[in-house]
């Protein structure tokens, strides 16, 4: 809520004379009382309130002084709090801005910047909760729902082709021995030139592609390859012959096996879709490893609103609303620019990353302030995003002040005392913004 | 994406500039500066359209599951129904509609928004005016209050405005959410009503004063029509500020006079399960201020620039 240098409002006490008579004071409080009263009756007297209220305990009935606030910095759940706050206070308000200062740069090269500017501006005008709603639609956990881990999983199996097959365990336990946690190595090396079969039991059939490719004879082995086949040795509706392929067994594509000799990998396949793999560049036995990585859980995405992520997640959501406003400021701020610095500039011979980082940038130095100081006030009291995408189990994790005031008051603590501590710390941590603003307006009124 | 506009090239380069580049004396840009701005604005085209689609993604997402079948979304994710537009229906909506709870907290919101609104332009507009063209002991300082106020967090003033409704026996209606709303809207739309108002040509409040036009007709006549834009850009401000709030009427609302938003989060404890509800809900919430935003564009944009939220 401070006022831009890049208004169009104008300075007033230079625009017009003092009125020649003093208006009646019964008129100046027809036009001021409502507005003052309001104010007064809940603004002002709350704030002086809550300070006094602050130092008693929850039910208002005994003096503790500053126990309050004492313990805002020792209980667990107000740190993390406090904690998040430091965070949301470094990263957002930076990344909001460098972030519209981009933006508002690049629309001025493109005849459609009138409409991007419009779509990035957009959810300006939507709720918290509508984001919040939005996003706890984004990052859904299941790759299925949420477009977030969708785009991950999709990116993570273009760059690993290899599958996963979490309790398979390999039929002929006596050539291959280990585990599913620590891999599957064959008890006796094999020599180049042969051909393995690598029966495979205990396939999840949910795993298998969509329509299993039936797998087929290894390749005949070349001197210095070793080849075989991966395959779910087991038929539907019962039959088949043990450690045989028979006709409708299905293959395991992207199974790892890797060739070690003397603790070395030295060759390595991935089975293809009909289950068949060479390993290229053996010269002498070795031992055949399928390693613990086949048999873990298939990645299913990251977990953006577990502990670990939520805050840095809620985050995004709160860029993804704000940065259309900081590139508003700043497109106006740029539009007031004068053309002929930046030509004068560019006739000299900078380039245009010099003129944006010599000329634009300094000039836009008071834009950017007060964008900054704006969107420091702002995530202060940072509400309604962290209390709609938190999920309960993380709720914790990504507490900030504004929300814990909420939950210690009205959300079930009844602990008016703390409530008010935390209201009123909140107010303090806002005042020198409040200073700033004050010594903004008074140069801009001379 | 330098665009050669000629000139001797002869004054010193700034350090770790290349050489200077002799240019020929005619001002018009050279063919190759004019294929290189053509690909660099290729590039930024690019790259700005890909932010958009990724602005407009989250958004898209949400409209599409809330025309989804609640089994529908719980299988698989909205970019399906583009494949299968078959997937789409309205009863989601239908439902919702047919949500007396739902319903009723749609018309909570329109009955706390409307009359904050009306409120807080009224009042302010007095106000603005007493401070722009009046002359009282102590205006400055006052104002420099007002100009104060506006960064104070609701929430050093949650508690104890509680207690002061409750002791007048209005905690949990209507009415409190709104009185707070006005409250906290002042400060910001004093300070730009009246930068606005202050900035109106000082002859045409002494042309109305010499035909004897009282401070009553003055402000009617000339203030309040001259300051439309202002006043435009103020009352969508604050209406759509006071229509996306949750964390007031979370406070001092009960479940009857509930909005929207609160009404929502309360569904929200159950995410997964409630999607349709939801999502359709949140479209139904938002939708209003985006056809606001989409109508008064300019007026919302010279509010962000003339005094940005709260």
């Amino acid at each position: 809520m401070t006022a831009t240098t890049t208004a169009r409002t104008v300075p007033a006490a230079d625009q017009r004379r003092a009125p020649k008579r003093r208006t009646p004071m019964w008129l100046v409080l027809l036009f001021l009382a409502p507005a003052s009263a309001l104010l007064g009756a809940l603004v002002l007297y709350p704030i002086g309130f809550s300070i006094w209220r602050s130092l008693f305990n929850s039910t208002g009935t005994s003096f503790v002084g500053l126990d309050n606030y004492a313990r805002m910095f020792t209980d667990p759940s107000t740190f993390t709090a406090l904690r998040n706050n430091v965070i949301w206070v470094l990263v957002a308000p930076l990344t909001v801005t460098v972030l519209g200062l981009i933006f508002a740069v690049l629309t001025e090269r493109v005849r459609w910047g009138t409409a991007f500017k419009l779509m990035v501006f957009m959810p300006m005008a939507i709720s918290f909760l509508a984001a919040g709603i939005i996003f706890r639609v984004v990052y859904d956990q299941d790759p299925d729902r949420g477009v977030a881990n969708a785009i991950v999983t999709s990116v993570h199996d273009i760059f690993s082709s290899q599958g996963s097959y979490p309790d398979t365990r390999p039929r002929d336990a006596e050539f291959l021995v280990g585990s599913d946690t620590a891999g599957y190595t064959s008890a006796d090396p094999v020599e180049p030139g042969t051909t393995i079969a690598l029966p495979m039991l205990g396939v999840d059939a949910g795993l298998l592609p969509e329509e299993p490719v039936t797998a087929l004879e290894p390749e005949a082995a070349e001197p210095g390859t070793i080849s075989g086949t991966v395959w779910f040795d087991f038929t539907r509706g019962g039959g088949g012959e043990p450690g045989q392929i028979d006709d409708s067994e299905s293959a395991l594509p992207g199974m790892l096996v890797q060739a070690v000799v003397d603790g070395e990998v030295v060759g390595e396949a991935t089975s293809d879709d009909d289950g068949r793999f060479v390993i290229e560049g053996v010269d002498s036995a070795a031992t055949i490893t399928l390693p613990a990585s086949n048999f873990s859980a298939p990645f299913r995405g990251v977990s953006w609103l577990g502990p670990g992520l939520v805050t840095p997640a809620i985050i995004v959501a709160y860029v993804w609303m704000w940065a259309g406003f900081a590139m508003v400021l700043i497109g106006a701020g740029l539009a007031a620019i004068s053309r002929d610095a930046l030509e004068a500039a560019r006739i000299d011979g900078a380039n245009e990353w010099q003129v944006f980082r010599y000329i634009t940038v300094p000039l836009l130095a008071p834009v950017l302030t007060v964008v900054l100081v704006t969107m420091i006030i702002n995530v202060l009291k940072i509400f309604d995003l962290v209390y709609i995408i938190a999920p309960g189990s993380s709720a914790q994790a990504a507490n900030v002040l504004a929300v814990e005031m909420w939950s210690v008051s009205f959300g079930g603590g009844q602990d008016f005392g703390m409530g008010s501590a935390l209201g009123v710390f909140l107010f303090l941590l806002v005042l020198p913004a409040m200073i700033f603003n004050i010594r903004r307006f008074r140069q801009e009124q001379r | 994406m330098t665009v050669v506009t000629g000139g001797p090239a002869a004054d010193p380069v700034p350090p770790g500039e290349e050489e200077p580049r002799r240019l020929p004396p005619v001002r018009r840009p050279g063919a190759a500066s004019r294929v290189q701005s053509f690909l660099g604005r290729g590039i930024v085209s690019t790259v700005l359209a890909i932010i958009a689609l990724f602005w407009m993604l989250p958004t898209i997402g949400l409209f599409i599951a809330s025309l989804r079948t609640p089994q529908a979304n719980s299988t698989s994710g909205w970019w399906n129904a583009l494949l299968e537009p078959a997937q789409l229906t309205i009863d989601n909506y239908r439902n919702l509609l047919s949500n007396d709870g739902m319903v009723n907290a749609f018309f909570n919101t329109v009955w706390i928004t409307v009359p904050s609104t009306l409120l807080v332009v009224i009042l302010a507009a007095l106000a603005a005016h007493a401070f722009a063209w009046m002359d009282f002991p102590g205006r400055d300082w006052l104002f420099i209050g007002v100009v104060a106020l506006l960064v104070v967090p609701v929430q050093v003033a949650l508690i104890p405005v509680a207690g002061l409704f409750g002791d007048l026996g209005i905690f949990g209606s209507r009415l409190s959410v709104i009185l707070f709303h006005v409250a906290f809207g002042l400060p910001f739309a004093v300070f730009l009503l009246r930068n606005f108002f202050a900035a109106i040509p000082k002859e045409l409040l002494e042309a109305a004063r010499m035909d004897g036009a009282g401070e009553a007709r003055i402000f009617f006549s000339v203030i309040l029509p001259l300051g439309l834009p202002a006043i435009a850009s103020l009352g969508i401000f604050q209406f759509l500020w006071v229509w996306n709030d949750m964390l007031i009427a979370l406070v001092f609302a009960d479940s009857r006079s509930a909005p929207l938003t609160v009404a929502l989060q309360s569904q929200a404890r159950q995410f997964g399960s409630n999607i349709d509800i939801l999502a359709t809900g949140a479209f139904l919430s938002l939708i209003v201020p985006l056809i606001v935003f989409f109508s008064f564009q300019r007026y919302f944009e010279q509010g962000v620039l003339a005094g940005s939220v709260k």
